[in-house]
């Protein structure tokens, strides 16, 4: 296997990292208003995410790095493409990540429901804005090659609000709100856990409709290659599989299935556009792919030992982080939950 | 304004503003965990105390030094998509590296620290805190090594084909004297500015009579740390100043506003008068010390400006190779300035606490909490004088700043991106800055250290 390719597989485990963890925590951020209903609640519910979500964020930031390093085209042209709902997202990101960390500083009711608001809207843009840009790329957007010999989006922004895209975005919204609440029914206990097991079911239901229509669309516009057929059933049967566990009550098994079916929306996607990364919507028109866009085989080769070295240790301790906050968390656990650390001066 | 230079204000207030909590995170980080290995090796309150307290500052800062880096990893794609298609095959490698030796251990790590008080056993908890300080080590010489091949390119060949440069050694670009010489002189910066952070923080609660068994180690502690680094952060200096001089000669010149080659030059202290080469009003300087800053040798010719323009224009074609004068000459003075104050006044202080006492007078003390703007700004100036008197040059000698800007992005967009982020950093600002005096006035936590068991969750968000 060639090093492009290799890349490409990295690339889109990477994705695939990314999607499963921070999707669940945009889901959480989503559903903080719904399923917590007091400060002891919502406290609990942000709780789950503590030690876990700038983690799970990382994989974002070195995929972006790795994008750079291993495509650098892709990485210039997807980026300056993508502008503004880029821009959204990184901006989301800013105030979700200030939000958690200073909402439950003080304990005045209107600086913790404005944070609150700010964790709801801050974790819905990108939840949306992710699936409507992997559409995109998939579908294809208007490509050019410059003056230069670049290949530069020639779209603008409303042309990334395109039918297919908005339900790619919809797709991927609903699967991470589900896939959120399947996360907080296996780590909470009381009644959070109970409201979390009840929108699983129709938030999942809400996403399988969704689902089915995104990749029925794509194998009947865009690619019917037997990987993306194949990639698609699995996703199907997970999910299934996920909604069943869910309504029997087995946590444990619900979120996996639904991590497991995130891993495949990604795999089926990337199937859809291998060995293309960027592709022209109009057919014969410039394109990137897997060796126009990437960098010398010697800067593949250097990468791939580092991303071999290291994946797997960041696995163990990242995979560790997780066991060592495994335990349920509950509303009254939760001491002095109206206060904030920065409300009383001391004497 | 055109795109280019919109491009230019964005990345320029986005980066200052990232670095003003990044040297503060890498410095405090060690201090925090410094705190904490002292607490686990004698068991006193005092020091367990101390870590809570300053841990808090220490996370308030991170926070937004996370959040901000996050639009550093993606606004090379976004406004200088040109740059990145030209250096990507060098540049993005060490960026990935960051991001899969670095900040995986310090986020990962970081929340066990933060959610592990009551998980984890005293000494695997302590761990967690010098591997998240480590991360932040890391990820500073990795990006510092991506900056040195701007600043000086090296293992890697142009490909005239693709019109592109290409990475001939990732050794070359990660172990070159560049990047070192920046670490050196960046970490003990950031250690600077933490220490003054402690000690400035240690002067507050000495004025206003609180822990006093906190207060005066740390104000110690932060002190000699200040006066240590500051050692370094000189001899560093140094260095990089010859290096500098040797690889970008432009540079030095123009932090000199040295018009014409001189043996001997002197260091200018101050200038009155204009700095565009005609004659300065009045100009206080110290002989021959620009020659020896730079070459080592005080009767060491230093090359001046307009000489280095002439033969800029023979190698790299007709074109302006002066970066702005002005700014360059005080940015680097403000630099060395500020750095200067804060270790100076770090020595006073340590010379009144030298017979075991604390330093007393409000004035003083009062003084002492503007302790760790003085570091700040030295840091902000270094940068702006690193990366503004390498113009026109983006890459030097090989890449400009013009060309390296996102063709397909219109000026609307990057205004409309940047006063956004200008907006929403600014709000960040008052905010973080209101937590962090807020946390500063609560003080210390007094309440013993809880063994055992506990129904609560000793950290909740």
């Amino acid at each position: 296997m060639s090093f492009n390719s290799v890349w490409f597989i990295l690339i889109a485990v990477l994705w695939i990292g990314y999607f499963i963890l921070e999707g669940f925590d945009f889901g959480v951020g989503i559903l903080l208003k719904v399923v917590a209903k007091n400060q002891a609640e919502r406290r609990a519910v942000l709780t789950t995410l503590g030690p876990l979500w700038d983690g799970n964020e990382v994989w974002l930031l070195v995929a972006g790095g790795a994008t750079f390093a291993a495509f650098p085209e892709w990485y210039a042209t997807l980026f300056s493409g993508f502008y503004l709902p880029l821009f959204l997202i990184l901006v989301s990101l800013i105030v979700r990540g200030v939000a958690f960390e200073y909402r439950s500083k003080y304990g005045k009711a209107q600086w913790r429901n404005r944070w609150d608001n700010a964790i709801v809207v801050a974790s819905f843009i990108p939840a949306l804005l992710w699936g409507v840009a992997f559409a995109n790329i998939v579908r294809g957007v208007p490509l050019e090659k410059s003056a230069t010999g670049a290949i530069e989006y020639a779209g603008g922004f409303f042309n990334l609000l395109n039918p297919y895209a908005l339900i790619g975005g919809l797709t991927t919204l609903s699967l991470f709100v589900t896939h959120g609440a399947f996360f907080l029914a296996l780590k909470t206990e009381g009644d959070i856990r109970v409201r979390a097991n009840a929108i699983g079911i129709k938030m999942g239901l809400v996403t399988a409709v969704l689902a089915v229509v995104f990749l029925g669309w794509t194998l009947a516009a865009l690619t019917s290659k037997a990987s993306v057929v194949t990639g698609s059933l699995i996703v199907v049967v997970s999910w299934l599989a996920a909604l069943a566990a869910n309504y029997k009550g087995r946590e444990g098994w619900a979120f996996l299935f639904s991590a497991i079916t995130t891993a495949f929306v990604v795999i089926t996607l990337f199937f859809g556009l291998y060995p293309n990364v960027m592709p022209n919507i109009t057919a014969g028109g410039p394109g990137l792919d897997i060796f126009n866009a990437s960098s010398t085989q010697y800067t593949l080769k250097v990468m791939t030992v580092v991303a071999a070295v290291m994946t797997p240790l960041v696995l163990i301790y990242q995979g560790w982080t997780y066991w060592v906050f495994r335990k349920r968390i509950n509303p009254n656990q939760i001491a002095k939950p109206e206060s904030g650390v920065l409300d009383s001066l001391s004497a | 304004m055109n795109a280019l230079d919109l491009a230019r204000w964005q990345f320029a207030i986005t980066t200052v503003y990232h670095f003003i909590f990044v040297p503060i995170t890498i410095g405090s980080g060690f201090l925090v965990a410094g705190l904490q290995t002292a607490w686990y090796r004698t068991a006193k309150e005092k020091y367990f105390r101390a870590t809570k307290f300053f841990g808090k500052l220490f996370l308030i800062n991170f926070a937004i030094g996370v959040v901000t880096g996050i639009v550093q990893e993606f606004q090379f794609g976004m406004n200088w998509s040109s740059y990145s298609r030209f250096v990507g095959d060098i540049f993005g490698a060490p960026l990935a590296m960051e991001g899969l030796l670095a900040f995986f251990l310090e986020s990962t790590f970081l929340g066990l620290w933060i959610f592990g008080w009551d998980r984890l056993s005293k000494k695997a908890h302590l761990a967690t805190i010098w591997l998240a300080a480590i991360g932040t080590l890391l990820s500073a010489y990795f990006i510092l090594a991506a900056n040195a091949f701007m600043q000086h390119p090296v293992g890697y060949v142009f490909n005239p084909d693709t019109g592109r440069a290409e990475l001939k050694s990732i050794v070359a670009v990660l172990t070159q004297t560049t990047a070192v010489s920046a670490f050196f002189h960046t970490i003990p910066s950031a250690f600077l500015t933490a220490g003054a952070l402690f000690a400035g923080v240690a002067g507050w609660m000495v004025l206003k009579g609180r822990d006093p068994e906190v207060a005066r180690p740390v104000m110690k502690t932060g002190l000699i740390v200040m006066i240590v680094a500051f050692l370094f952060v000189g001899l560093t200096g140094d260095w990089s100043a010859r290096v500098m001089t040797k690889q970008q000669p432009m540079k030095m010149a123009a932090a000199e506003a040295l018009y014409d080659t001189k043996a001997n030059a002197p260091f200018s202290l101050f200038t009155i008068g204009t700095l565009d080469g005609s004659k300065s009003v009045f100009q206080i300087g110290l002989p021959s010390v620009l020659s020896f800053m730079s070459t080592g040798d005080v009767n060491g010719t230093v090359e001046g400006v307009n000489d280095l323009q002439k033969t800029y224009a023979e190698k790299y074609g007709e074109g302006n190779y002066t970066p702005n004068i002005p700014l360059a000459y005080w940015s680097f003075r403000l630099m060395i300035g500020f750095g200067g104050i804060a270790a100076l006044f770090a020595l006073l202080t340590l010379w009144y606490m030298r017979k075991g006492g604390l330093p007393r007078g409000k004035f003083f003390l009062r003084t002492m909490i503007a302790l760790p703007f003085l570091p700040i700004l030295g840091n902000s100036f270094g940068w702006i004088f690193t990366e503004s008197a390498r113009q026109p040059w983006v890459v030097f000698g090989l890449f400009k700043t013009a060309d390296g800007v996102s063709p397909g992005v219109s000026a609307g967009s990057v205004l409309f991106t940047m006063i956004t982020f200008t907006l929403l950093y600014g709000v960040l600002a008052v905010i973080e800055f209101g937590l962090m005096v807020r946390t500063i006035k609560v003080g210390t936590d007094m309440t013993p250290v809880q063994s055992g068991e506990s129904k609560t969750l000793t950290m909740a968000y």
